[in-house]
C-alpha cells in the first residue's frame, strides 16, 4: 500500500519536476534532521536547544530569501548510542526522505552517521562531535565539521596556557577513544611549544570520584593539570580540585572539554579562573546577544552554546546552498556547493569550509569571570586572545583526508 | 483437538508468513534489528524461561559476538595473546584475510559459545539472585576487556563493517535480501530453541526449574543440563549479535553494557517470561517503542520505566502470558474445552 | 625511602584515606540497602535514583525555601524517606508474596521514571552546591579538606547507630523477627505493615542521607546515582546479603581496594569490585558476612 502510494507520488512529482525546474527538491521537501542528546550527558549543550535553532535559522533565512515553502525539521535522541543513531539516520535517509543531518554530538555515533551519510549520497553538518577525525582520515564529500574539533581544542588551550608558563602537565583522560584523542592532541601542542608532559592517568567513564587522580596530579609536581574528560566527569573534577585545594596550592587546571552549560553547573565560585577554548560566546556582540536573548526565552532561560550557535550557522548556509543549486537531491553536489561558497551569518560571521570539509572561523580562548566581574547568571567569560581562522583549525596537510590532495 | 505444539506450529507458521511479506509494509532495516533483538530475547528466555535462571549478563555474549564479527569481516586478521609462567604474555597472531558474512557470523556465534561454556562453567554452580550476580560480574569484566583491547576500537566501536555478498552471491547490501536472510537465521535460531524446549532434554530442564533437589535424586546430572542449556543460549544470543552488528555495519560498546543485559530482561517480562512467542512479542514493543518514540527524547525512559512498573504490577504473566491464560480460560469456559495453551506457556510461578 | 611499586608511601596513605572516604559513601548506601533487603527481602534497584533524589532535596531546600546545607542534612532525608513511605504502600506492598525478581524490576521501573522526571525538569548538566566546609588540613603527606572528614565522621556515626539499632535494641528484635515470621509478631500485637513501611522508608533515608553527603563535591544531576547503584549492589553481595555489619564493614573495605586500584591500575577501578564480586561468590556464595541459608 504504501509503497505503491510512495511510486506514484513519485512518478508524479517527476512528470512535475519535468515541466518546472523550480521543483527539484528530493520529495518535494527541504528536510533536515537534527540528531543529537535529548536525554542524556549533553542534551542541554545540544538537545531541544539545537532543534530550535536550526528552525530559527530556516525562519531568519526564509525573511531575506525568497525560500522554498516545504523546509522542514525533524528530530531524534540518539542517546549517544552510535546503534540507535545509526538506526534512525537510515531510516530517516532511506524512509523519511531527510536530506541533511544536522548536530550530532558524541564522536562514536557521529563517525557512524558519517559512513552512512557517504553511502546514500546525504549531506552532514557536524556542530556537537568533537572528532578531528571527522576531517581527518574519516573525511567524505558529503561532511562538513562546522564548530569545533578535538585539534582546535588542544591546539587553543595548549598553546595559550604554555605560552604564558604553564610548560609542565600531567593528564587526566577519560579512558576510551575520545579522551585519549584530546590527550594525544594536546600533548603534541604542548611538546611542541616546548612544554613538557610529567604524566597521565586514565580514568574510567563516567567516573564520579577523581581525588585519588588529583592527589596523583599534585604528586606529579606539573604546573597544569589538562582535563581531557568531558561533561560531568569535567564538572565533578574541578569541583574537587578546587575542595583539595589544588589551584591553591599552585597548580592549575585546563579544561579542555568546557562547554558553557558546564560553567553554569558548576558556578562561577568553583570555576573561576578556568581557561577554555570555545568558537562562539553569546555575548561578544549585538548579534549574538539579540540571538541569545530569543534563544533563553524559548529554554528555560538556558543560553545558547557553541554546539547550538553552529547549528543555525550551519543550517543557513546550507540553505543558501541548496537554494543556489536549486536542488538537494545530491549530497555531495550540496557540499561542494557549500565549499565553493563563502560563508556568512549574522553568528559566525565571514568563513569558509576547507576542501577536507572543515569549517573555519577565528576560535577564543575565555576566562571564566569571578563572581564579582560577573554581572548576573550567563555572564561568566572574558575573552584572552583570538585565534584567527587560519591558525585556529589544524593545517589542511596534516589531517591525512583522501579528498585533499 | 490440537494440541499445544500444533498451536505453536501453526502461530510460528502465521508469524515466518508476516514476517514474509512485512518487508513490503515496513522499512526492512527496522525489522532486521526486531528480528535480531527477538532472537537475542528468545535465547535468554531459554535461559530463564525453562532453566528458572536469570541471567543478568546476556549482553556479554550479544555485544561481544558483535565486536568478533565485526572485527573478523572488516580486519580478519586476529591477535591472541598466550601467557606463558615465568616468560610473560607473547602476542601470537594468526594472519587472516577479511571474512565472508557467513564465516564471521559463524565464527562470532562460536566464540560466544566458548565465551559460554566459561562463563556457565563458573556460573551454574549459583542459584536465583546469586547467578544473577555471579553472570553481572563477569559481564562486567567482558565489558572492562572491549574498553580495553585494542581492536574493539574503545566507544567508537567498530565502524563501516563491510557487506560482503553472502555465499558469494547473496547481494547483502541490499537491505530487502539482507532481510531475508535474517528472517532465515531468526527461524533457524528459533527452531532449535523450540525443539530444545520439547525435547526430552527440555522436560529435564523443566524439571530442574520446577524441583532440582527432585531432578537431583531422579539421578540426572543437573549440573550438565544446565550447562548445556547455558552454552546454548549464549550461542544463539551471539548469533543475534553478530547478526546485528553486519545489519548495522557497527559493533559499539552499548552492546556490551549491563543496561543491554537489562533491556533483554524488559523485553522477555513485557512479552512474558517463559512463553514460546513472548520475547519476539516483548522485542518487537521495546524496539518500535524506541524507535519511534526517539522523538519524544526525554520521555523515552520515562515511558519505559512506567512499562516495567506497569507490568510488573498489572500483567505480570507479560503480554503473550496473559494472552495464553485468557484463551485458556475462555477455553475452559466451553464445554468440551481444554486448557492446554496454558501448559505450553504458563509463567514462572510466584514463589 | 623506600618505595612500592613506584609509589612512594606518603602517596599511599594519601590514597588508602581516600578510598575510605569513599568507602564512607558505599557503607552508607549499601547499609540502606542491606536494612531494605535483610528486613522486607526487596531488591532496592531505585536506591541510586533515591540517593540522587537526596542530593536534589538539599539543592531545593536551599535554593527555594533558603534553608541551609545543615537543616538540609536532616529534612532532605525525611522528605525523601516520605517519598518512600508512599512508594512502598503503593507499589512494593503488592509484591512481597512473590520472586525477588519482580521487585527489583519494579524499582529498576521506578528508579528510570525517577530519574527521567528529573532529567526534564533540571536537565542533565547538574547543579552547583556549595561547600559548606570549605578549606582543609594539611596531614603532610596529604591536604584533607575539612567537608571529607566530616562525610567519613558522619558516616561512621550512622553506620554504627543503625547497626546498634537494628542488632541490640528491641524495636530491632521486633524488626528482625517481623521478617522471619510476620504472622507471629502480628499476633503480638505489632503492626507488621506499618513497621515494613517505615524500614522501607528508612533505608530510603539513609541513601538520601549519603545524596545531601555528596551534593557538595560531586555533581548534583539526576543521573548521578544510575552509575552507582550496580557497585553499591556488588557492594552488599560481597558482604552478605541482609548483613547489616557485612554491608558496613565491605562498604569502607572496597573504598580502600578501589582507591589502590586508582594508583596501581586506574583503567580498571570501575572493574575491580565486580572482580571480587566474581571471586567471593565462588568462594562464599553467602558473603563475606553473611550466614548460609
Amino acid at each position: 500500500m504504501r509503497w505503491s502510494m510512495k511510486i506514484l507520488a513519485a512518478a508524479a512529482a517527476m512528470c512535475v519536476g519535468a515541466g518546472l525546474a523550480q521543483a527539484q527538491y528530493s520529495d518535494g521537501a527541504i528536510k533536515i534532521g537534527v540528531m543529537n542528546d535529548q536525554s542524556g550527558l549533553y542534551s542541554d549543550l545540544s538537545g531541544q536547544g539545537s532543534v530550535w535553532a536550526a528552525r530559527k535559522a530556516i525562519t531568519d533565512f526564509c525573511k531575506t530569501t525568497t525560500c522554498h515553502d516545504k523546509i522542514e525539521v525533524v528530530f531524534a535522541d540518539h542517546q549517544n548510542k552510535p546503534d540507535i543513531g545509526s538506526n534512525v539516520v537510515r531510516q530517516w535517509f532511506d524512509v523519511d526522505k531527510v536530506d541533511v543531518v544536522v548536530d550530532v554530538p558524541t564522536s562514536s555515533v557521529a563517525l557512524a552517521v558519517n559512513n552512512i551519510t557517504k553511502e546514500k549520497n546525504k549531506v552532514f553538518l557536524v556542530s556537537g562531535a568533537a572528532s578531528s577525525d571527522l576531517t581527518g582520515k574519516a573525511c567524505t564529500p558529503n561532511t562538513v565539521h562546522w564548530t569545533y574539533d578535538t585539534w582546535a581544542l588542544a591546539n587553543g588551550t595548549g598553546n595559550a596556557i604554555v605560552k604564558t608558563g604553564g610548560d609542565s602537565w600531567f593528564f587526566l583522560t577519560a579512558d576510551y577513544a575520545f579522551g585519549h584523542a584530546l590527550e594525544r592532541d594536546t600533548a603534541a601542542v604542548v611538546e611542541k611549544s616546548g612544554g613538557k608532559v610529567l604524566g597521565k592517568v586514565r580514568h574510567p567513564f563516567p567516573g564520579q570520584d577523581f581525588s585519588s587522580f588529583l592527589l596523583q596530579a599534585q604528586q606529579s609536581k606539573a604546573k597544569i593539570i589538562g582535563l581531557a574528560n568531558a561533561g560531568s566527569d569535567t564538572t565533578n573534577a574541578i569541583k574537587q580540585a578546587a575542595e583539595f585545594g589544588i589551584v591553591q596550592g599552585g597548580q592549575n587546571l585546563a579544561g579542555l572539554l568546557v562547554f558553557i552549560t558546564d560553567v553554569h553547573a558548576l558556578g562561577l565560585k568553583t570555576a573561576q579562573g578556568l581557561v577554555l577554548t570555545e568558537a562562539w560566546y553569546w555575548d561578544t556582540n549585538d548579534a549574538n546577544r539579540a540571538f541569545a536573548k530569543e534563544f533563553a526565552a524559548a529554554n528555560r532561560g538556558n543560553h545558547p552554546t557553541m554546539i547550538q550557535a553552529g547549528v543555525y550557522s550551519a543550517v543557513t548556509h546550507y540553505l543558501r546552498a541548496v537554494h543556489d543549486l536549486k536542488s538537494d537531491a545530491d549530497g555531495a553536489a550540496v557540499v561542494a556547493k557549500m565549499k565553493a561558497m563563502p560563508t556568512d551569518d549574522k553568528l559566525f560571521g565571514k568563513g569558509s569550509i576547507r576542501a577536507d570539509g572543515r569549517k573555519v572561523h577565528p576560535v577564543y580562548l575565555f576566562e571564566v569571570k569571578s563572581p564579582a566581574e560577573s554581572k548576573g547568571p550567563w555572564d561568566y567569560y572574558k575573552v584572552r586572545a583570538t585565534i584567527p581562522a587560519e591558525e585556529a583549525f589544524r593545517p589542511l596537510a596534516d589531517g591525512g583526508c583522501p579528498l585533499v590532495k | 483437538m490440537a494440541t499445544s505444539k500444533t498451536w505453536d506450529m501453526r502461530v510460528l507458521v502465521a508469524l515466518v508468513a508476516v514476517g514474509l511479506v512485512a518487508p513490503l509494509f515496513v522499512y526492512p532495516v527496522f525489522l532486521m534489528k526486531v528480528l535480531t533483538f527477538a532472537l537475542f530475547a528468545c535465547a535468554f528466555n531459554l535461559l530463564v524461561g525453562y532453566v528458572g535462571l536469570l541471567s543478568f549478563g546476556h549482553a556479554m555474549f550479544f555485544g561481544f559476538a558483535a565486536y568478533v564479527a565485526g572485527h573478523l569481516a572488516k580486519v580478519g586478521t586476529v591477535q591472541l595473546p598466550f601467557g606463558f609462567p615465568g616468560l610473560g604474555w607473547v602476542w601470537v597472531t594468526i594472519p587472516l584475510p577479511p571474512l565472508t558474512p557467513e564465516l564471521a557470523i559463524l565464527s562470532a556465534t562460536l566464540v560466544a559459545a566458548l565465551l559460554g561454556l566459561i562463563v556457565g562453567v563458573i556460573a551454574i554452580r549459583r542459584q536465583g539472585i546469586y547467578f544473577a550476580m555471579v553472570t553481572l560480574a563477569l559481564a562486567q569484566m567482558v565489558f572492562f576487556l572491549c574498553v580495553q583491547a585494542p581492536f574493539t576500537g574503545g566507544e567508537d566501536g567498530i565502524q563501516a563493517i563491510p557487506r560482503r555478498p553472502l555465499f558469494g552471491a547473496l547481494p547483502l547490501s541490499n537491505d530487502f535480501v539482507f532481510y531475508y536472510v535474517v528472517l532465515a537465521i531468526f527461524v533457524a535460531g528459533f527452531l532449535i530453541i523450540y525443539r530444545t524446549i520439547h525435547s526430552p532434554f527440555g522436560q529435564v530442564l523443566k524439571a530442574i526449574r520446577e524441583n532440582e533437589a527432585r531432578a537431583i535424586s531422579l539421578g540426572y546430572a543437573v549440573d550438565r543440563f544446565k550447562l548445556i542449556a547455558f552454552v546454548l543460549s549464549a550461542s544463539l544470543a551471539g548469533l543475534a549479535g553478530a547478526t546485528k552488528a553486519m545489519v548495522f555495519q557497527l559493533a559499539s560498546l552499548t552492546d556490551v553494557t549491563w543496561q543491554m543485559s537489562g533491556e533483554v530482561v524488559l523485553m522477555t517480562l513485557v512479552g512474558g517470561l517463559g512463553t514460546v512467542f513472548g520475547p519476539i512479542v516483548g522485542a518487537g514493543i521495546i524496539i518500535t517503542m524506541q524507535n519511534y518514540l526517539a522523538g519524544f527524547g526525554e520521555y523515552v525512559l520515562v515511558i519505559q520505566g512506567v512499562i516495567f512498573v506497569v507490568t510488573v504490577l498489572l500483567f505480570r504473566r507479560g503480554i503473550v502470558g496473559e494472552l495464553i491464560a485468557f484463551l485458556g480460560r475462555w477455553q475452559a469456559g466451553k464445554p468440551d474445552g481444554q486448557s492446554e495453551l496454558t501448559g505450553a506457556g504458563r509463567a514462572r510461578p510466584a514463589e | 625511602m623506600f618505595e612500592l611499586l613506584g609509589v612512594s608511601p606518603q602517596a599511599l596513605f594519601g590514597q588508602l584515606l581516600l578510598g575510605l572516604i569513599n568507602g564512607a559513601f558505599y557503607a552508607l548506601l549499601s547499609l540502606g540497602l542491606a536494612v531494605i533487603f535483610g528486613l522486607m527481602n526487596v531488591i532496592n534497584f531505585t536506591h541510586g535514583a533515591q540517593y540522587m533524589m537526596g542530593a536534589f532535596a538539599s539543592w531545593m531546600l536551599l535554593n527555594y525555601l533558603g534553608v541551609p546545607y545543615w537543616g538540609a542534612l536532616v529534612l532532605a532525608p525525611i522528605l525523601v524517606a516520605l517519598t518512600g513511605v508512599v512508594i512502598e504502600r503503593l507499589f512494593i506492598s503488592r509484591l512481597y508474596h512473590l520472586d525477588h525478581l519482580y521487585g527489583l524490576l519494579l524499582t529498576f521501573g521506578l528508579a528510570l521514571v525517577t530519574e527521567g522526571l528529573f532529567r526534564r525538569e533540571y536537565g542533565i548538566s547538574g547543579l552547583p552546591y556549595a561547600n559548606p566546609l570549605p578549606g582543609g588540613i594539611n596531614l603532610g603527606f596529604m591536604f584533607l579538606p575539612w567537608y571529607r572528614a566530616w562525610v567519613v565522621a558522619i558516616s561512621l556515626v550512622v553506620c554504627f547507630g543503625t547497626w546498634f539499632m537494628i542488632e541490640k535494641t528491641q524495636l530491632g528484635s521486633y524488626l528482625r523477627a517481623a521478617t522471619e515470621r510476620p504472622d507471629l509478631v502480628q499476633a503480638f500485637g505489632i503492626n507488621v505493615p506499618r513497621m515494613i513501611t517505615l524500614t522501607y522508608g528508612f533505608g530510603v533515608g539513609l541513601a538520601a542521607l549519603a545524596g545531601v553527603l555528596a551534593a557538595p563535591i560531586y555533581s548534583v544531576n539526576p543521573v548521578m546515582g544510575a552509575n552507582l547503584i550496580i557497585v553499591v549492589f556488588a557492594v552488599v553481595v560481597i558482604g552478605g546479603m541482609g548483613s547489616i555489619m557485612g554491608s558496613i564493614v565491605t562498604g569502607f573495605g572496597l573504598g580502600v581496594i578501589e582507591g589502590l586500584t586508582k594508583v596501581f591500575y586506574p583503567e580498571a577501578s570501575n572493574t575491580v569490585i565486580f572482580v571480587i564480586m566474581a571471586i567471593v561468590l565462588m568462594v562464599r556464595p553467602q558473603g563475606l558476612f553473611g550466614t548460609p541459608k
